[in-house]
């Protein structure tokens, strides 16, 4: 489903690589995880397959389902059915949340060709998403993420991908910030959502998370680069050692 | 001394050309305001109250031509239950007009009355405009006092159950009106006066409000949108005890706009709203000049006003809050903030406080910026794209200058011209 070869990038305002080589392969149906030690580049990977501007990549390439990402504009991404939970959701004063979830959602539908939903259908589908997650009618009316708590800000990011049901989900350290109530709220969202149709890419710093939404697959990415791959025991180990032995093992 | 001269040799030529009606009650009142007009001579380059806005155009005999819009949007305020006053250029329009009666308030034509000996209006005209005149000349609206043709005369004495439209149609390239219209709300009433209209190739108005206590007035006027037109109004409102005044005014286009708010707090918990936002692209130049002015206790005043620029327009804001020594509890607020959508476009502004009493709260804040890029990407990674996503964050930014709205039903209809006027520049 997604896949990322010899990917290489650097900042597009100073000559600094940042990512060095990845290569990666998330099937359909999959879970996969990256962890590492900050400044690994886990978030700028995140940011350059959404298409934030900033970074230039330099070799590789990346594809979702055969389409070329990196040649995408960031909303086109978005209609092939790539969706990045942020590690920092942002905040929009002055939008509605509902105002902007069904602008999403009907933009997505008319760049692939669909009808927009109706209003009635729309509310409908959000009332029961929304509630799964615990969020309620107030959340639902305020500006984007304005006054949103960190728990309350990631389960709209999961309220988004809920109704925007992408093919491929990006989750960037999904964990920060979230109480164990909170993170398991949030992983129930992710796992609801888990299909046989549909890839996660879950980026964190720790392995908590991972006990919450199994991974099949893990890597362990330091430097630009994935360094190891391999089953959740990977993750285990990591929690248990931290970075250092598996950084060791690999120089 | 080169500069009065020249000063008073283009106030000279301008009033030339006018014609000032004659006789009837209001004949005092233009000769004080043609004595005053004179004597101020009409603004020039070099004055520091426009030092932001080039007066010559709207000062010169001729007014530059400008071209008609033609537009198949509905007209403003289209689906609201309203009263409709039109003006053509500046000309009265029996035709298009509605009968000019509503219970609760009696509206009379200045060009009808005005030959009259006695109405309630000679108590007011020019009245308010000559209490304006201090500390700051504002010559454009002495001159229209002398020589306003027409205007509506509404006094507000119930409460009408529908909002009277003033209709200001502009059919002649050449057209240079000045209408003056003055408003009486009685205690215990309320009304809601609408305006729309580019009115003229080039107008002058001036609206004089006087609110007795516990009296309420509301304004929402949108000035039309043809490009090459030019606008200077005044408005002049006097505030009585728990009186509300709440106007607000959406421009979009407009070579040149110059819209001067002052308004006079004299009773104790007045309160006194005024707000704008303003849309340009490319030849367009809107300014807000406020002076607010309390004089009583425990009175609020609000000044909001947010500009979109694009293609090198210009916004301009002077706003000021005067707090007479006395007037204890005042609660002032101003703000005002563009949104600058390329390089090329300014925003102006000069915020100013002068407070004399020492029990007040007053704050002011002025920012200019471009769209919030991390907003902005945010809305496309979910699948906005560009364009749509830079106009719900253009909206989001005027939509607190639209909250000053009371009227709900009216605030979602200028949203949506709004972004109308969005989506064709797209």
């Amino acid at each position: 489903m997604l896949e990322i070869k010899n990917l290489h990038v650097k900042l597009e305002e100073e000559d600094k690589q940042i990512l060095k080589g990845v290569n990666l392969s998330v099937e359909a149906g999959k879970v996969h995880a990256i962890m590492g030690p900050n400044g690994s580049g886990k978030s700028t990977l995140s940011y350059v397959l959404s298409g934030r501007d900033g970074y230039e990549v330099t070799e590789g390439s990346a594809t979702l389902e055969g389409t070329d990402l990196l040649e995408l504009e960031p909303e086109e991404r978005a209609a092939a059915g790539l969706f990045l939970a942020f590690q920092y959701p942002v905040e929009i004063p002055g939008v509605g949340n509902m105002t902007f979830l069904r602008t999403a959602v009907n933009a997505q539908r008319k760049a692939r060709g669909q009808d927009e939903m109706s209003a009635a259908d729309f509310l409908k589908e959000v009332r029961a998403r929304a509630k799964d997650l615990k969020i309620d009618a107030e959340m639902l009316k305020r500006p984007v993420n304005v006054g949103f708590s960190g728990g309350e800000k990631k389960r709209n990011e999961i309220l988004q991908m809920a109704m925007l049901e992408p093919r491929m989900c990006i989750l960037d350290e999904t964990d920060s910030g979230l109480d164990v109530d909170a993170m398991k709220l949030v992983s129930d969202g992710v796992n609801a959502l888990r299909s046989e149709g549909r890839g996660f890419l879950v980026i964190t710093h720790y392995q908590r998370l991972l006990d919450h939404i199994q991974p099949d697959v893990v890597h362990i990415m330091a430097n630009g680069q994935i360094i190891k791959t391999g089953g959740p025991e990977l993750a285990l180990e990591v929690e248990k050692n931290g970075y250092a032995d598996i950084l060791n093992e690999v120089a | 001394m080169a500069v009065p001269d020249r000063r008073l040799s283009e106030t000279d030529a301008r009033l030339e050309g006018l014609r000032m009606p004659e006789g009837g009650w209001a004949a005092p009142a233009r000769q004080d305001a043609l004595a005053r007009v004179q004597a101020m001579g009409l603004p020039q380059r070099r004055d520091e109250y426009w030092k932001f806005t080039r007066p010559d155009t709207l000062a010169q005999v001729e007014p530059p031509k400008a071209g008609l819009f033609h537009s198949d949007e509905a007209p403003m305020y289209d689906g609201i239950d309203r009263l409709r006053i039109v003006f053509v250029d500046g000309v009265f329009d029996a035709a298009q007009s509605d009968d000019l009666a509503l219970e609760g308030v009696s509206i009379e034509r200045l060009a009808e009355v005005g030959a009259r000996d006695i109405h309630w209006a000679k108590d007011l005209y020019g009245t308010l405009e000559a209490r304006g005149q201090v500390p700051v000349a504002r010559p454009f609206a002495a001159l229209n006092t002398a020589f306003a043709e027409d205007g509506v005369l509404i006094h507000v004495t119930g409460r009408p159950s529908r909002p009277i439209n003033l209709v200001y149609m502009h059919q002649s390239e050449s057209s240079d009106a000045i209408l003056h219209n003055v408003i009486k709300v009685d205690a215990g009433a309320e009304a809601t006066i609408l305006e729309s209209g580019p009115a003229a190739a080039r107008f002058n108005k001036c609206t004089e409000v006087d609110i007795a206590d516990t009296g309420r007035l509301h304004m929402v006027r949108s000035q039309g949108r043809d490009h090459e037109r030019r606008a200077v109004t005044h408005i002049f409102a006097r505030l009585g005890a728990e009186s509300v005044f709440k106007a607000f005014t959406l421009t979009m286009n407009g070579v040149l706009t110059r819209n001067e708010c002052v308004v006079e707090l004299t009773g104790d918990d007045a309160v006194a709203h005024v707000a704008g936002a303003c849309v340009g692209d490319g030849d367009f130049h809107h300014d807000d000049t406020v002076f607010v002015t309390h004089d009583a206790v425990n009175c609020e005043s609000r000044q909001v006003f947010k500009k979109v620029l694009n293609n090198g327009a210009t916004g301009v804001f002077q706003g000021k809050i005067l707090v007479k020594a006395g007037a204890q509890k005042t609660d002032g607020y101003q703000i005002s903030q563009s949104l600058l959508l390329d390089g090329d476009s300014q925003f102006l502004a000069k915020p100013e406080l002068e407070i004399y009493a020492d029990d007040v709260a007053c704050s002011h804040g002025s920012t200019s910026g471009a769209i919030d890029e991390d907003a902005l990407f945010y809305l496309r990674s979910r699948g906005v794209p560009e364009g749509p996503a830079t106009d719900l964050l253009t909206l989001a930014f005027l939509g607190e200058a639209l909250d000053e709205i009371e009227n709900r039903d009216l605030a979602e209809h200028l949203l949506e011209r709004l972004n109308n006027w969005l989506a064709r520049r797209r």
